[in-house]
């Protein structure tokens, strides 16, 4: 069994479109401050870094961890880079986490980030290759098909996608980090707002936003002394699948319904919906929320979007089980971060230290990521108790 | 702590240009052998992979997600990556295999440098603000890490020209090198210089190809009754980007990643040291202390052929080799990242028990 382990402190910087006052070392190291002064903690109390960020083109530097050690307090421990896709944020955390269940490390500093404003992502992810299709389509292209084949399926009706588009937003004007802030935000505004790949509308997708987030993972010894309560890991699992191949269910992903499945066993969860108090998903795009709903178990297929209509995934609505009460990816997407964002995000809940968004009582919760074509998967339970 | 054993180790041949093939067909045939030396189907048969390899070598985005189309991943497998060399790749999952969430992991790392100028592009994981806009290339950084230990008098330009002659005799046994030759050190020092002091048989030459790695717990290594190596440690510790700020001429963050892995503890009959260019050989020779008792590179090092994103995990795998083929009980593997020898990995591995 692996060792007991928590997240002792949370950081984040605000996350905006273009972060023009620091460069990415300073903005590393806010959040790294941050998730310090969170956790009453200073640099030499950390044993090993682990950094996290998606593609090294989206700011133009190869292994960025070798220029960042300085700024992350590294110089004289180790130091891990993680990439897995859009799930890395999510990966990096469970990597993080991994150096101390192990009992190799009593505590860790891990930290993901994203600068989109240095270079272009929409560019990144399109550089032709060799004896491949080439897409040219982003990421909103690439799953727009996908989810027009999930409202044939369910035959949900068309406003689902904007529901969540609002929800999210009234969520995220509770959270000052969030990027967009649109407390005033209507089911009207985002159905009038412009087809971008159909059927996501422009208010249906994440921003592009620059930003990045820390945690600090103790053992169960420090983490029982630590200055705030901890957030206790009570469950970590990762998939993978490939991109392509004959049969691949692609609206319901097989990978991410066994990472599902592994986390809430390890949790001791049977009923997702009722025994997890909140969860912190990766929904990119809208439609992304129900589409999730069924895939993690909240609901049964072709059931998801009945959810968020009721408004069981609004905290705003008291919901039974609110969903991204941060406001979501939706809100804030500094890519590599979004992931742990997601993680760091379940654990302030359930450390009852989520502000404005809190969940009222919340003990555990699910963080999410998902990456590549939708088939990298990377989830942990985080819980106010041990077991 | 768990033990962990090293169970089958395999790598392509390091050639300067492999041509149409794409980075999944560098792969599988590497795979391919490794299930078939591990006695295994495909990597539904371990419980975790991680590999290793850099977007940039691609030159594209997310170099990595086409290499899970080499691994049968269907029915989904537990998978992850590391921007970095495969013997960080590695490190995670013996992670992973002490935290008891995987008895048996594989491990992979692919490169393909030949399409780009491998120099110029690594300048760009330079500081992005100061260095890199200088375009300062790799081989650069390293001839001035060079002169500063020749006017220092800690080497001499034949130390560096014996280093790769050695390289390039041990090479002849190796079928997978890329450079060999029954070279003597007079023969290297009478080339010209290239980027002076080092001359071009001072640098390791621009390699593509693959290698992996099969690691489990030493009962599951015992179950398949496979000979194995035991890696009795492994550490690693990077120090500061900025080259003005550490002691080029010298290797502390590899003295000290040797020192926790415990390589004090008993002899070394082998070394792999991941040395892109000669003069990096002495210092980390001298930083880890090894003196006559301990074979040097004997597959010839990178000198002979350097499989970017899979020469480190590669310089685990050669000494893994030595161990079961019973020339040597215990060794030491070397991996580097970053200009001049900026972060390092020491691995300490033991012959294990007779299977």
């Amino acid at each position: 069994m692996a060792n007991l382990a928590a997240v002792v402190g949370i950081g984040q910087t605000s996350y905006t479109t273009k972060r023009n006052d620091v460069s990415i070392a300073g903005l590393v190291r806010e959040a790294a401050v941050n998730a310090l002064n969170d956790a009453d903690l200073t640099w030499d109390d950390i044993d090993a870094v682990i950094l996290g960020k998606a593609p090294d083109m989206f700011e133009g530097i190869i292994m960025p961890e070798i220029y960042l050690t300085d700024a992350l307090g590294c110089n004289g421990k180790p130091m891990l880079r993680v990439h897995t896709a859009g799930s890395v944020g999510g990966s990096t955390a469970l990597v993080a986490a991994s150096h101390v269940q192990s009992g190799t490390f009593d505590r860790v500093l891990t930290v993901s980030f994203e600068k989109q404003s240095e270079s272009n992502a929409m560019w990144a992810l399109s550089n032709p290759q060799p004896f491949s299709t080439h897409l040219n389509a982003g990421a909103g292209g690439y799953f727009a098909p996908i989810i027009r084949e999930y409202i044939r399926r369910s035959g949900a009706p068309a406003d689902v996608g904007i529901k969540v588009a609002v929800k999210d937003r009234l969520h995220g004007a509770r959270n000052p980090l969030a990027h967009l802030q649109l407390p005033e935000i209507s089911m009207e505004e985002v159905a009038d707002s412009f087809m971008l790949w159909d059927p996501i509308r422009y208010l249906e997708s994440c921003p592009s936003s620059d930003g990045a987030c820390a945690m600090v993972i103790a053992s169960e010894e420090l983490a029982d002394k630590a200055s705030k309560p901890p957030a206790w890991i009570r469950g970590v699992a990762m998939r993978s699948e490939p991109t392509m191949y004959a049969g691949r269910e692609e609206v319901n992903p097989q990978a991410g319904r066994d990472c599902a499945a592994d986390v809430y066993k390890q949790a001791g969860i049977s009923d997702p919906r009722k025994d997890l108090d909140v969860a912190e998903v990766y929904v990119p795009f809208s439609w992304y929320e129900p589409m999730w709903l069924e895939n993690l178990g909240f609901a049964p297929e072709g059931e998801g979007w009945k959810l968020t209509m009721e408004g069981a995934t609004s905290l705003i609505d008291g919901g039974d089980i609110p969903w991204n009460p941060s406001g979501g990816v939706l809100s804030s997407n500094a890519i590599g971060a979004s992931g742990m964002i997601r993680f760091a995000e379940a654990a302030r809940q359930v450390r009852n230290d989520a502000g404005d968004h809190q969940v009222p009582g919340a003990k555990l919760a699910l963080g999410h990521a998902y990456g590549g074509g939708a088939q990298f998967f990377a989830m942990w339970v985080v819980g106010a108790e041990k077991a | 702590m768990k033990e962990i054993a090293i169970v089958g180790y395999q790598q392509s041949d390091a050639v300067s240009d492999a041509g149409a093939q794409n980075e999944v067909e560098l792969i599988i045939p590497v795979l391919s052998r490794i299930f078939e030396q591990v006695g295994i189907t495909n990597a539904q048969d371990v419980d975790f992979v991680c590999s290793g390899s850099c977007d940039y070598l691609q030159g594209a985005a997310f170099a990595f997600v086409l290499g899970v189309d080499a691994l049968g991943a269907v029915p989904p497998i537990k998978e992850s990556h590391v921007e970095m060399d495969a013997a960080w790749a590695l490190y995670e999952s013996v992670l992973k295999i002490r935290m008891g969430h995987a008895d048996s992991a594989l491990v992979y790392g692919f490169g393909k440098s030949s399409p780009g100028e491998l120099p110029i592009v690594l300048s760009q994981q330079l500081d992005p603000y100061y260095l890199a806009p200088q375009w300062v290339d790799t081989i650069s950084l390293a001839a001035m890490q060079a002169r500063m230990m020749l006017d220092r008098g800690l080497i001499t330009e034949r130390d560096m020209a014996e280093v790769v002659a050695r390289s390039r005799r041990n090479a002849l046994d190796n079928p997978h090198a890329q450079l060999k030759g029954d070279v003597t050190a007079d023969d290297i020092l009478a080339e010209e210089t290239y980027l002076s002091p080092l001359r071009r048989s001072d640098c390791c030459p621009i390699s593509d190809g693959a290698s992996a790695m099969v690691i489990c717990t030493v009962e599951k290594a015992k179950a398949w009754g496979k000979p194995y190596a035991v890696i009795s440690g492994i550490d690693h510790i990077i120090e500061s980007h900025n080259p003005g700020m550490r002691d080029l001429t010298d290797s502390v963050s590899t003295r000290k990643a040797a020192e926790n892995a415990g390589m004090g503890k008993g002899k070394v009959d082998v070394a792999e040291l991941y040395a892109p260019f000669s003069h990096q050989e002495l210092i980390l020779s001298r930083a880890l202390g090894l003196g006559d008792d301990t074979n040097i590179n004997p597959s010839g090092g990178v000198l002979a052929g350097n499989l970017m994103m899979a020469s480190g995990l590669s310089r685990i795998g050669e000494v893994f080799n030595r161990i079961v083929a019973g020339d040597a009980e215990r060794g030491v593997a070397h991996t580097t990242s970053g200009p001049c020898l900026q972060h390092n990995l020491v691995a300490v591995l033991d012959k294990g028990e007779v299977a």
